[in-house]
């Protein structure tokens, strides 16, 4: 079948690779219909997270329909239209009881790795390199899905594939951010990251119940189309003094709850960058926690802090002080969708909840490549390239 | 508290003899225990599974991964705190090599370590889920210079970690 492989640093390339098998009695295989191009990939792409082989097959936020399913699966059967979360889980383990799905004791084939880099190993991700258990990505015709009746979610009828594909992990992922923030009702909510994920992490904010929501990036063409779609408030970092602005919509208090939805390759105008950038190029430290300092610094005192974009390893220069002397709660995680993926789609049903804006580029599987360069580079105000195997 | 322990019982039980079962009172109140390895020097390895004792040995015997281990190990069982499930505490009875002989068992891949990870994490899944997760086969990378290090990694990938 045809694939989107990981050819080195920057090289992305669409390969003959094998289809997938039914290896476990749980597993079903998805003929996948749409698959999308997230943040969190670039970082693979750019060599950010040095765990990936030549010929990975890359790609985790995908829909499509089940083909075929092991003797194991119960809630599924050829022929269902399926999300599935990015995130591979048991559901049966401990943490997978409490709700943490993405710290899954049994969903990763490589636990070492993961194990002496962090401590302990979380569970598995589609096309989310060797670290998160090597498994081949949704960018191609056909995916294995193991522990589908956990993962993979029926599609309602009545809710678009294009709808439907950001359940995957886009939209659990936000909803996560601003439900473990802890957000009350006429909380002031600052989002660092206006892309797919942070969009959906404002939408979930309004949603449950924020009186102010404030998206802040660099990008005008996608603050404009949260302010449109969403009904949010935007700040463009570069042409504002970001700080000033959230004091003065905030009273003076700072935002009660900032969500970070950046991650490891983050971008400021200051001085900041220029040390940091030269510190991860070196190799020094692995991340750029550039919009992580800013959220710390700028929420309110006894507030909450939630980093949902993707960090690697170590990073510099973290403001550990502003966080204990603040009394800021500081949380995180990989998404926990299984969690998440019913009600959303529930909410997609009744229109609560639109994400087909974010595809703002659709293109077979074939010009991925190219894809991938405009998702990469911004090109032609790009939010996120889908393909169709 | 109830503990159970196997010993060289293991390996009766991997062939299907009767197992001999050993219910512990009350030890020296540390768990698991702090007694010496039979031989050398072991640390216990130890995972909580999300099963309660009677599911983990419903028929009286270790779980099949431990059990195929044999006389090589001690298994220690007890019902987890908090409702957690049970936990199985394994270590080598010969000891396990440490330092500078520790680190050449690892290069030479005849740390004996790395069978007692492997079958505790199957021991574990299996409890859990009913099965073991297979990684993706066949794989669609290719082995590279660069990547050896990579594939040598994923292809212990069970059998090292912190465990």
């Amino acid at each position: 079948m045809k694939a989107v492989c990981w050819e080195g640093v920057n090289e992305v390339a669409v390969e003959q690779v094998p289809d997938p098998q039914l290896l476990n009695a749980q597993d079903a295989i998805v003929k996948v219909r749409r698959t999308v191009t997230c943040g969190s990939d670039l970082h693979l792409l750019g060599g950010y997270i040095p765990f990936m082989k030549r010929g990975d097959v890359l790609g985790h936020e995908f829909l499509g329909e089940i083909v075929e399913v092991g003797s194991e699966v119960r809630k599924h059967k050829v022929g269902d239209r399926v999300v599935v979360c990015s995130f591979i889980s048991c559901g049966r383990c401990w943490y997978c009881e409490q709700g943490l799905f993405s710290c899954c004791d049994n969903g990763n084939t490589n636990p070492a790795i993961t194990e002496t880099l962090w401590g302990f190993a979380p569970g598995g991700c589609y096309g989310y390199s060797h670290a998160l258990g090597g498994f081949a990505g949704s960018h191609a015709e056909y995916i294995r899905v193991p522990f589908a009746d956990q993962g993979a979610f029926t599609v309602p009828d009545g809710v678009s594939d294009e709808r439907a594909l950001f359940a995957s992990d886009s939209a659990p992922t936000g909803w996560m951010g601003a439900d473990m923030a802890g957000i009350r009702p006429d909380d002031v909510v600052a989002v660092w990251g206006c892309g797919a994920v942070g969009q959906m992490a404002a939408r979930a904010a309004m949603l449950l119940g924020a009186g102010r929501v404030i998206v802040i990036d660099r990008y005008d063409y996608r603050l404009q189309m949260a302010e449109r779609v969403l009904g949010v408030e935007t700040l463009n970092y570069e042409r504002t003094d970001v700080g000033a602005e959230l004091l003065e919509r905030s009273g003076g208090r700072g935002p009660d709850v900032c969500i970070e939805a950046v991650g490891m390759e983050a971008h400021s105008p200051g001085p900041q960058f220029i040390y940091d950038q030269i510190k991860q190029q070196l190799r020094i430290e692995s991340d750029r926690p550039i919009a992580v300092r800013d959220a710390i610094y700028n929420c309110r005192k006894g507030g909450s802090v939630f980093i949902l974009g993707v960090f690697g390893g170590l990073v510099d220069k973290f403001p550990l002080g502003a966080v204990m002397n603040k009394g800021l709660t500081l949380r995180s995680a990989q998404q926990h969708g299984q969690r998440y993926i019913p009600m959303l789609l529930e909410r997609m049903a009744r229109d609560e909840l639109i994400t087909e804006h974010l595809a703002t580029h659709v293109m077979p599987l074939s010009e991925a490549p190219r894809g991938y360069q405009m998702f990469q580079k911004k090109e032609d105000e790009c939010v996120r390239a889908v393909f169709t195997p | 508290m109830r503990l159970v322990n196997w010993g060289s019982a293991a390996a009766v039980a991997a062939v299907g003899g009767a197992v001999a079962r050993r219910l512990l009172g009350p030890n020296d109140g540390q768990w698991p225990p702090r007694s010496a390895a039979p031989s050398g020097e072991a640390r216990w390895h130890v995972v909580t599974v999300n099963r309660p004792l009677d599911r983990i040995t419903p028929s009286g015997g270790l779980p099949e991964p431990l059990a195929q281990l044999g006389d090589a190990v001690e298994v220690q069982l007890r019902p987890a705190p908090g409702d957690r499930g049970t936990e199985i505490a394994v270590r080598l009875r010969q000891g396990e090599p440490h330092g500078v002989a520790g680190a050449a068992a690892r290069i030479s891949g005849e740390d004996p370590r790395r069978a007692l990870r492997a079958a505790l994490r199957q021991a574990k899944q299996i409890a859990e889920t009913g099965e073991v997760l297979s990684p993706d086969q066949p794989p669609t990378s290719r082995e590279t210079l660069l990547n050896r290090p990579l594939e040598y990694a994923t292809r212990h990938g069970r059998e090292e970690g912190r465990l």
